[in-house]
C-alpha cells in the first residue's frame, strides 16, 4: 500500500462521513421543524367586510326619482341630474362598483338582464364625474362568460369605459357577512374594495317574492351554493343588503319581465314600461316598484319590514321626496 | 442540399399543419362575441376540418349512412390526393403523426445503434392495421360507426379535449392561482395580464371537468410512449387512417428508386425512416408503408437512393405496390368485422328503455341513425360551454362508449346555444337552430304582445332531451317543511315547466305552514337540466332529468301526448 492510496481512502472516508453527517442534520431537522408546524387543517380565517357607501342626504333634493322616457339613456341622464347629479355620489379617485343583473344568458330584449344601455349611461356618469375606476361585476347563475356576452352588458359596459370582471374562482374572498341569517360567505372581491356601489338591478317577476328588484340583485354579491338562500330568502336579503349598504340603485324598468321570471325567455312575458328608478333608499324603490308594477302591498313582501326594521329603509314610499317626471 | 430543403419543406409543413390543428381545437370553444341581430351563436371558424376532410370518416359514414353529412364532401379531394401521393398525409399533414414522429426522435435506450435499425425494418405485424381497416369499414356498413374511434384525428381530437387540454388548464390555473396569492402588487397585475393572454388564446374560463379524463388521457400517453420502443407505432400497426391511404397508394405515383450500384450498404437510411417499409437495397421498398417523410433521401451519403414520379409500376422485386395481407387473417378479419355488429347489438344500448342516463345533446339523431354517424371524436364536448357533455362509459351499452351524454349535474343545456350541433361533423348531432331548439321561430326580434297569452301559431314543440322528475323524499318543499323552488327559478322555458302549489306543511315543532311544492309539466319540459344541476341538495338531487320523451326517439316515450285540436277541425 503506497502512501497515497492511504491518503485517498482516507479523503474518500472523511466524504462519506460528511454526506452521511449532512444528510441525517438535514433530515432530523427538517423532520423536527415539519413536525412542529403540525396542526389540523383550519378553513381560512373569513374577512369581516361591509361598509356604508352612502353619501350625505340633502333635503333639497328628491329621494326617489321616477323617470319615464324613450330613451334608457336619456332617463338615466334626466334622473341622476334630478337627484343632484353623480357628482354628488362620486368622488374624484373613486372606485365605483356598478353591479347589474348578469344572472341569466338571455338578450336584453327579453328583459331578464339589466339593459345595456342603462349601464354604459352610469358608467359615464361615474367616469364623467371623476371616479378613479369603474368596475362593472357579477356572479351570474348562467355560464358567466355568456351571460355578459349575450345580455350586451360586457360590450356596451367596455365601450363606456368600464373595467368588466368576470367572476373567476380566484376572485372570491372568504367573508364574515355578519347577518342574522349569513354568516360566511364567498364574496366576489371587487365589491370589498369598492368606495362607492351603484346597484343597477332590473324589476322582474319572481315565484319565490313575487317579486325581484334591488334588494334581490345583491345576490350576485356572492359565490358558493347560494341557491341555499331561498330556504330564508327574506332573512337573507336583508343580510345581503345590509352588506351592501349601496350608494345609490338605479331600477331598470324599461322592459319589465312581468311573468316567467326571473329567467323569462318569451317575449309575450316582457311589457314595454320605459321607466327608471333612481333612490338612495334600497327598501323604498323596491316597495315602489312592486306596489307599480305588480300591485303587491309592502305586507306581503316581508324582506321590505325586516329591511326597515334594520334601518336599511323606509317602506312607506309615499313619505319620500318624490319627483316624477317625463323625458 | 437539395434534399435537406426538402425535408425542411416536410417539416415546416408537419408544424403548420400541427398548429392549424390545435389553433381550431382551441376555437373549438364558445366565442367571444354573441351581440348580433340572429339569436344563433356561431362558431367562427370551421374548427372540424380536419375530421371533415379524413377520407376514412367521409367513407365509413358513407358505409353506415349511404350519404355524405354537410362538409364530409371535403375528403373526396383528399381521397384523391391519396391516389397521387399515396400516404404523404401521414407524413407532411396528420397532427397526431407529426406528435408520433416528434416523440419518436428522442433518444431511447430500446433503439440505439443495430437495434434502431433492427426497429425501423418492415415486420409483418403492420398488416394489422389494414384488418383494422378492414373491420372498421364492415362494421359501418352495418350500421356502426364504433370502429371510427380508432381514427386518428379522431383519437387525437377526443385525447386532447377531454384529458390533455383539461390538465394543461389545470396546471396553469394552479400556478396562476399561487401567483395571485402572492404578497406582491406587482405579482398581481402580471397574473392579471397572463390570465387575460392565456384566456384570449387557449386558457379557459372554467377549468373542465370530464367523466373519463384519466382512462382516454393514459391510453393517448401510452400510445405516445410506445413511441420509445418502436418509431410511430401507432401509424405503423394501428392506425385505420394510414391503412386506407396505403391501399390508395398502390397507385400512387411517387417511386422509390433504389441504385444499388451507388450503395456501400452503410443502412443510414434506416436511421429515421417514419413507415418502416424498407427502402434498404436488397429488401422491398413498401410502398403502402412509406408516409414520404424523405428522412432516408437526406440520410444516404452516396446517392443510392432517389424518388421520382411515375405512372409506371416499379418491378416486383424492387417495390411492392400492394399491402402485404395474409389470407387468412384476411378472412378473420372479414369474420370478426361482421359479428361485432350483431354481438354488440344484443347487448341492451340501442333499446330505448336502455339506460336512463344517456341522455344525448340537443339535435342527436335516433339512438339507431346516432350510433351509424358517432364517431367519439368529442368536439361536442369540447365545445359545450356548460361543460354538460362527457363521454359515455356503459350509459348506452359497450357500442356506445365514449359517445357524448350529458351530465346536468355537472352542467345542463342552454337553450340558446346550439354549438354542439354546428361541430359535429358527421351529423349525429344535426346542425339545429335556436329557433328549432326552443320551438320558437323568431324568439328574439318579435315584437312582444302583452294581450295575447294564447297559444303562438308560430310556436312548435321544442327539442326534448328527456324529462325532469322529482325525488319528492329529497326535495325541501316536499319532505322538509322548508321553502326552495331554486328548480323552478332556473327553469328557462316560458311559460315555466315546473309549477307551484301552495300546501301546507308541518314542520318538526308542529308549527303548520306553507311552502310552494313543485311539480313538472312535462309538456314544457325540454329535459336541459338546469334544475337538475341548481338543486341546492347536494349529492344525489332532488330533481333528475333522465331520457325518458326524448324527442328524437318514437319509441322513449311515456306520455300520451294529444293531438292540435286545430290539426282535426282543417282536415
Amino acid at each position: 500500500m503506497s502512501q497515497s492510496a492511504d491518503l485517498d481512502a482516507r479523503r474518500r472516508f472523511l466524504i462519506r462521513v460528511l454526506q452521511l453527517g449532512g444528510a441525517s442534520a438535514a433530515a432530523v431537522v427538517s423532520g423536527a421543524l415539519l413536525a412542529g408546524r403540525s396542526a389540523r387543517p383550519e378553513e381560512i380565517t373569513p374577512v369581516v367586510g361591509g361598509r356604508d357607501h352612502g353619501v350625505a342626504a340633502n333635503p333639497a333634493l328628491p329621494e326617489l326619482v321616477v323617470a319615464q322616457g324613450e330613451s334608457p339613456q336619456a332617463l338615466v341622464q334626466r334622473a341622476l341630474a334630478e337627484m343632484g347629479g353623480m357628482g354628488r355620489f362620486v368622488a374624484r379617485g373613486d372606485t365605483v362598483v356598478v353591479k347589474p343583473n348578469i344572472a341569466w344568458d338571455r338578450s336584453p330584449e327579453q328583459a331578464a338582464t339589466t339593459n345595456p344601455d342603462v349601464v354604459a349611461e352610469v358608467v359615464r356618469q361615474c367616469l364623467a364625474a371623476g371616479a378613479g375606476s369603474v368596475i362593472v361585476t357579477d356572479v351570474s347563475c348562467n355560464d358567466a362568460q355568456t351571460c355578459f356576452e349575450r345580455s350586451g352588458i360586457a360590450a356596451a359596459a367596455k365601450a363606456a369605459g368600464a373595467e368588466v370582471v368576470l367572476p373567476e374562482p380566484r376572485f372570491f374572498t372568504q367573508v364574515d357577512l355578519k347577518g342574522d341569517t349569513l354568516g360566511v360567505w364567498p364574496v366576489l372581491e371587487p365589491f370589498l374594495d369598492a368606495h362607492k356601489l351603484i346597484n343597477v338591478p332590473i324589476a322582474k317577476h319572481h315565484s319565490l317574492t313575487g317579486v325581484t328588484l334591488g334588494m334581490k340583485n345583491w345576490y350576485g354579491l356572492i359565490g358558493g351554493n347560494r341557491s341555499r338562500l331561498h330556504q330564508r330568502i327574506h332573512e337573507s336579503l336583508v343580510d345581503l343588503t345590509a352588506f351592501a349598504r349601496p350608494t345609490l340603485t338605479i331600477l331598470d324598468g324599461y322592459r319589465v319581465l312581468m311573468r316567467s321570471g326571473p329567467t323569462g325567455g318569451d317575449l309575450e312575458d316582457v311589457e314595454l314600461k320605459k321607466t327608471l328608478l333612481v333612490s338612495t333608499d334600497p327598501v323604498a324603490i323596491d316597495a315602489y316598484a312592486a306596489k307599480a308594477w305588480w300591485n303587491i302591498d309592502v305586507p306581503r313582501l316581508r324582506f321590505l319590514r325586516l329591511a326597515e326594521a334594520r334601518g336599511l329603509g323606509r317602506s312607506d314610499f309615499a313619505a319620500l321626496r318624490t319627483k316624477v317626471l317625463t323625458v | 442540399m437539395q434534399h435537406r430543403t426538402l425535408r425542411r419543406i416536410r417539416l415546416t409543413s408537419q408544424i403548420a399543419f400541427f398548429l392549424l390543428f390545435v389553433f381550431l381545437l382551441v376555437q373549438t370553444e364558445f366565442p367571444g362575441s354573441v351581440r348580433s341581430a340572429s339569436p344563433d351563436i356561431r362558431v367562427p371558424y370551421p374548427v372540424a376540418l380536419f375530421l371533415e376532410t379524413d377520407p376514412l370518416v367521409a367513407l365509413a359514414t358513407a358505409l353506415s349512412t349511404h350519404t355524405l353529412y354537410r362538409h364530409l364532401i371535403w375528403a373526396v379531394p383528399f381521397l384523391l390526393l391519396a391516389l397521387i401521393v399515396g400516404r404523404g398525409f401521414c407524413g407532411w399533414i396528420c397532427p397526431l403523426g407529426s406528435l408520433h414522429h416528434f416523440i419518436g426522435s428522442w433518444k431511447s435506450e430500446q433503439k440505439r445503434g443495430a437495434t434502431l435499425l433492427e426497429s425501423n425494418r418492415y415486420k409483418r405485424w403492420q398488416a394489422t392495421k389494414y384488418y383494422l381497416l378492414v373491420g372498421v369499414l364492415l362494421m359501418a356498413l352495418f350500421g356502426s360507426a364504433f370502429g371510427l374511434v380508432l381514427d386518428p384525428l379522431s383519437l387525437l381530437i377526443r385525447s386532447m379535449s377531454v384529458s390533455v387540454l383539461p390538465v394543461l388548464n389545470y396546471g396553469l390555473r394552479a400556478a396562476l392561482d399561487a401567483a395571485y396569492e402572492l404578497p406582491l402588487g406587482p405579482a398581481k397585475i402580471a397574473v392579471q395580464g397572463t390570465s387575460v393572454v392565456l384566456g384570449a388564446t387557449m386558457m379557459s374560463f372554467k377549468q373542465p371537468h370530464f367523466h373519463q379524463a384519466v382512462l382516454i388521457g393514459g391510453l393517448f400517453l401510452f400510445l405516445l410512449v410506445l413511441n420509445l420502443s418502436v418509431t410511430r407505432f401507432w401509424c405503423r400497426a394501428i392506425c385505420p387512417l394510414g391503412a386506407l391511404l396505403g391501399v390508395c397508394s398502390t397507385w400512387s405515383l411517387v417511386q422509390l428508386r433504389k441504385h444499388e450500384e451507388k450503395c456501400d450498404d452503410c443502412r443510414r437510411c434506416l436511421l429515421h425512416c417514419q413507415g418502416g417499409d424498407d427502402p434498404i437495397p436488397g429488401a422491398t421498398w413498401r410502398k403502402a408503408e412509406c408516409h414520404l417523410c424523405l428522412n432516408c433521401l437526406g440520410d444516404c451519403p452516396t446517392g443510392g437512393i432517389s424518388f421520382h414520379w411515375s405512372m409506371t409500376p416499379s418491378p416486383a422485386k424492387q417495390t411492392r405496390e400492394t399491402p402485404e395481407l395474409k389470407r387468412r387473417a384476411l378472412i378473420t378479419s372479414l369474420a370478426a368485422g361482421t359479428v361485432m355488429v350483431p354481438l354488440l347489438r344484443t347487448g341492451p344500448g340501442l333499446k330505448a328503455a336502455g339506460s336512463p342516463l344517456l341522455i344525448r345533446p340537443p339535435g342527436a339523431v335516433d339512438e339507431g341513425h346516432f350510433l351509424d354517424r358517432c364517431i367519439r371524436c368529442g368536439d361536442c364536448m369540447k365545445v359545450c360551454p356548460n361543460n354538460a357533455l362527457h363521454p359515455a362509459l356503459l350509459e348506452g351499452g359497450i357500442e356506445g362508449i365514449w359517445t357524448p351524454v350529458l351530465v346536468p349535474r355537472i352542467g345542463y343545456c342552454e337553450p340558446n346555444c346550439t354549438l354542439c350541433s354546428q361541430v359535429c361533423p358527421t351529423g349525429a348531432i344535426w346542425e339545429i337552430t335556436v329557433a328549432e331548439k326552443t320551438g320558437r321561430r323568431d324568439s328574439n326580434v318579435a315584437a312582444p304582445n302583452p294581450e295575447s297569452r294564447t297559444p303562438n301559431p308560430e310556436q312548435r314543440d321544442p327539442i326534448r332531451i328527456g324529462t325532469a322528475f322529482y325525488d319528492r323524499g329529497r326535495c325541501l318543499p316536499w319532505s322538509m317543511a322548508t321553502e326552495c323552488i331554486v328548480c323552478e327559478e332556473w327553469c328557462p322555458t316560458s311559460p315555466k315547466a315546473i309549477y307551484l302549489v301552495p300546501a301546507e306543511v308541518t314542520d318538526a315543532q308542529g308549527q303548520t305552514k306553507t311552502v310552494k311544492q313543485p311539480y313538472v309539466e312535462p309538456k314544457r319540459c325540454t329535459g336541459c337540466g338546469a334544475c337538475e344541476f341548481a338543486c341546492p341538495v347536494k349529492g344525489l338531487p332532488a330533481i333528475y332529468v333522465t331520457a325518458a320523451g326524448e324527442s328524437r326517439s318514437k319509441a322513449n316515450q311515456f306520455l300520451l301526448r294529444e293531438n292540435q285540436p286545430s290539426a282535426r277541425t282543417s282536415s
